[in-house]
């Protein structure tokens, strides 16, 4: 275990309103990288299967371009970016509202290992000290506050991720919020940032262009026809597939899979989305 | 003056010869039963004398001692099935009946006030053990021929007590009887009636061709029961020899047609989510075959599995995976077989709006996570095939109806025979998808076992000699989801 005191802090989170007194870190990564460019994916604990598609896409293509996925080991949206930066054998920083040495939510604490193994989880709380209500808008600022630009997800109206918004828009720093629909419950947080401002986010390389980084270029994965036109036609249901394109279930099901394979789509409560856009 | 009746008592499914021993000599009247006789079989006495009374017959005189024993005395004997050996055995010590004659049948029934004798359950084993034991004539309830039939004795079918003791004396030929088919008395459900549902219909064949465990998950009132209570319509026939034995387990349960006992169709149970452990694998006092049993080479539907207690559904793992279940007593262990196809659905979500684009899921993570985690890993493991059925739109349910059972039913015999002359092995190529599916998706070591298992079906069913890599693809399709995955 480190300790870094005030004056070691990393420059971004010294620079904010009141920043913690100290930061224990556990981990085998380096103290300095969380000096490095870094980016806070935040959002509902209660995600849709779109909300936790999205959040490990985006984890999964910020850690490939170097860039720190930072969030809050909770469940839904931050435990999803952290997987998909670990996925991308990225960096990735779980800031806990709790001592470090807790593994809280019980349900993470093999991902919280795994994060450890590569990267770090910090705290400003002394080991030992018990997860409480009033705990995490604190622990937020500090996410917050590691980061250069901070992306919601999905997130309630009052919920905890805009909570975190609000610091990053304090102290000047970039907002981003995953445009949802307008209908639903778990986008009204989001859909209410992007009307107070916040730059809507259509992919990860949104975020990269405004850091000034390249994205990096990746072959596309060569697809069957089949699946390519599938691919246009998402999201969609299986069911709703075989009756626009005219194919069986067998044959829908294999393009589907294809897509799965190849990174390009997922299923989440029956429903299969596209994680990318066709190739083209 | 002693006589002997010969009958069969259940130990499970598990005929055991019984003698009743009746024994008459003279002192202060008393009838008594001893042999560990349950309530019901001790209340014979009041049974066995009214009915000896009513069929006209003589009850020992005023100054006799009856005893009766049912030997071996170490067995527990229970039920009303030994009614009608009591009598005979008393009517023998009172030489109303040839004795000799007796000691040839075997025989069981429960007798009425009247004279009449009643059906009992498990009539099917106790013939089976009075074949075993060289007797050739069951005397059993005329409603109870049918079923004694089937297992290779000759049923002597009586209808009055009185109508027995007339058979014993050369005195009445016993009546003819006729055999059901073993078709099932109501019309399956058809999958006609279910309109869209394209990938949920094509799970279902692809589980009765591979005999594979399916779990429907989706939102409320979209027609998860529905689709799998459709399932039995698509299986084929049961072979003579597990027809028999699916008869005898429903015997013992008392569940036989006596019209139509032969059950040479698949079984289907769905017990009600509130069963307990013994309902669903049998035991209790009386040792019963339970649910799983009653499904045995059928299928048992679990509805709504998440709402069933815990420790009735880690009971099925063991018949999951050896196709039987004991039950231990401290009297012994009792073996009932339970090879079943488990179809379960479930809701994806406590409040159950997840996965219905109209409805806004309220559920907590916390709430969520409790609801997932009843199911254990070891048991959503066991399901080969897993499909979230969407909501349906309004266009799907305009819609003419979907294909008919029959033809569904054709394909699937048809891939059973191809799959159990020579399953179809993979190709080159499949075995490099499957590779890559496995680096490149979240599936186990098991998770891939149970897509080669699939894509077999899938290969059997499109006809093909190979399992080729569209096989394999299609098949991926059907893995838990990753929320429901270990």
């Amino acid at each position: 275990m480190i300790v870094l005191s005030r004056r070691d802090l990393p420059p971004l989170l010294s620079a904010i309103h009141d920043p913690p007194a100290r930061l224990y870190l556990r981990g085998t990564g380096e103290p300095d990288l969380l000096s490095r460019t870094a980016v806070a994916v935040v959002g509902a604990r209660a995600c849709s299967p779109y909300g936790s598609q999205v959040a490990r896409m985006l984890g999964r293509e910020l850690a490939a371009a170097g860039v720190v996925v930072v969030s809050g080991l909770a469940r839904g949206i931050d435990g999803e970016a952290h997987r998909g930066a670990l996925e991308a054998r990225g960096l990735t920083v779980a800031v806990l509202g709790c001592g470090i040495d807790r593994d809280y939510p019980g349900a993470h604490a093999s991902l919280a290992r795994d994060i450890a193994e590569r990267s770090l989880l910090v705290s400003e709380y002394e080991p030992g000290i018990e997860p409480a209500p009033w705990r995490f808008p604190a622990r937020n600022r500090i996410i917050a506050g590691l980061c250069v630009a901070t992306i919601v997800v999905e997130a309630r109206e009052r919920s905890g991720a805009l909570i975190t918004a609000d610091f990053a828009l304090e102290e000047g720093r970039e907002v981003f919020a995953v445009p949802g629909e307008i209908t639903s419950a778990l986008s009204a947080g989001t859909n209410a940032l992007l009307r107070l401002g916040a730059t809507p986010l259509t992919s990860a390389a949104d975020v990269l262009e405004s850091l000034g980084m390249e994205p990096p270029r990746a072959v596309p994965p060569t697809i069957s026809e089949v699946a390519a036109s599938l691919l246009e036609r998402l999201p969609a249901s299986v069911d709703e597939l075989v009756r626009s394109s005219g194919l069986s279930v067998a044959e829908v099901a294999a393009a589907v899979a294809e897509l799965e394979i190849a990174g390009l789509a997922a299923e989440g409560d029956g429903l299969c989305r596209a994680l990318a856009r066709p190739v083209g | 003056m002693l006589a002997r009746a010969v009958t069969f008592a259940l130990v499970g499914l598990e005929p055991r010869r019984v003698e009743a021993e009746a024994h008459l000599q003279f002192g202060t009247p008393s009838f008594t039963i001893v042999g560990l006789a349950d309530r019901a079989c001790q209340e014979a006495k009041q049974r066995v004398r009214s009915g000896t009374l009513s069929a006209e017959l003589e009850w020992p005189g005023k100054d006799h001692r009856i005893t009766v024993n049912l030997a071996p005395a170490e067995l527990k004997k229970e039920g009303s099935g030994f009614d009608l050996p009591i009598a005979l055995a008393i009517l023998a010590a009172t030489h109303q009946v040839p004795r000799p004659r007796l000691e040839e049948h075997a025989s069981c029934g429960e007798l009425a006030l009247d004279g009449r004798l009643r059906r009992v359950g498990g009539v099917i084993a106790v013939a089976e053990g009075a074949r075993r034991a060289g007797l050739e004539r069951l005397i059993c309830p005329y409603e109870a021929c049918a079923e004694a039939a089937l297992a290779g004795v000759e049923p002597i079918g009586v209808r009055h007590l009185a109508d027995a003791v007339a058979y014993l004396r050369d005195e009445l030929e016993p009546p003819e009887f006729v055999v059901g088919n073993g078709r099932p008395r109501r019309r399956p459900l058809d999958l006609a009636e279910v309109r869209g549902q394209e990938r949920a219909r094509r799970a279902l064949e692809l589980a009765a061709a591979g005999r594979h465990n399916l779990l429907l998950g989706g939102p409320p009132g979209i027609g998860k029961t529905m689709l799998a209570r459709r399932l039995p319509g698509i299986l084929p026939p049961l072979e003579e020899e597990h027809a028999l034995e699916v008869t005898r387990i429903h015997s013992v349960a008392g569940l036989v047609d006596p019209d139509h006992p032969l059950i040479g169709y698949a079984p289907f149970r769905s017990p009600h989510h509130s069963a307990s452990t013994a309902a669903i694998v049998g035991g209790g006092p009386r040792l019963r075959p339970g649910e799983a049993s009653l499904a045995h080479r059928g299928v048992l539907l679990l509805d709504e599995l998440a709402e069933f207690q815990r420790p009735a559904l880690e009971a099925l793992r063991q018949p999951l995976e050896d196709g039987e279940i004991f039950v231990a007593r401290a009297a012994g262990t009792v073996r009932f077989p339970a090879r079943f196809q488990l179809v379960g659905t479930m809701n994806l979500c406590p409040c159950g709006a997840r996965g219905d684009p109209g409805a806004e899921c309220t559920c907590s993570a916390q709430r969520l996570a409790r609801y997932r985690d009843r199911l254990s890993r070891a048991l959503l493991d066991r399901f080969d095939l897993v499909v979230t059925v969407p909501r349906p739109r309004a266009v799907e349910l305009q819609e003419s109806s979907g294909e008919a059972s029959e033809p569904v039913r054709s394909r699937v015999v048809a891939a059973r025979l191809r799959l159990s002359a020579e399953p179809p092995s993979r190709t080159s190529a499949a075995d490099e998808l499957l590779t890559r599916a496995v680096e490149r998706l979240p599936l186990s070591g098991r998770g891939r076992a149970k897509v080669a298992a699939v894509a077999r079906t899938i290969a059997a069913l499109a006809g093909s000699d190979a399992v080729l890599p569209e096989h394999i693809a299609e098949a991926l399709g059907y893995r838990a989801p990753p929320d429901l995955a270990a």
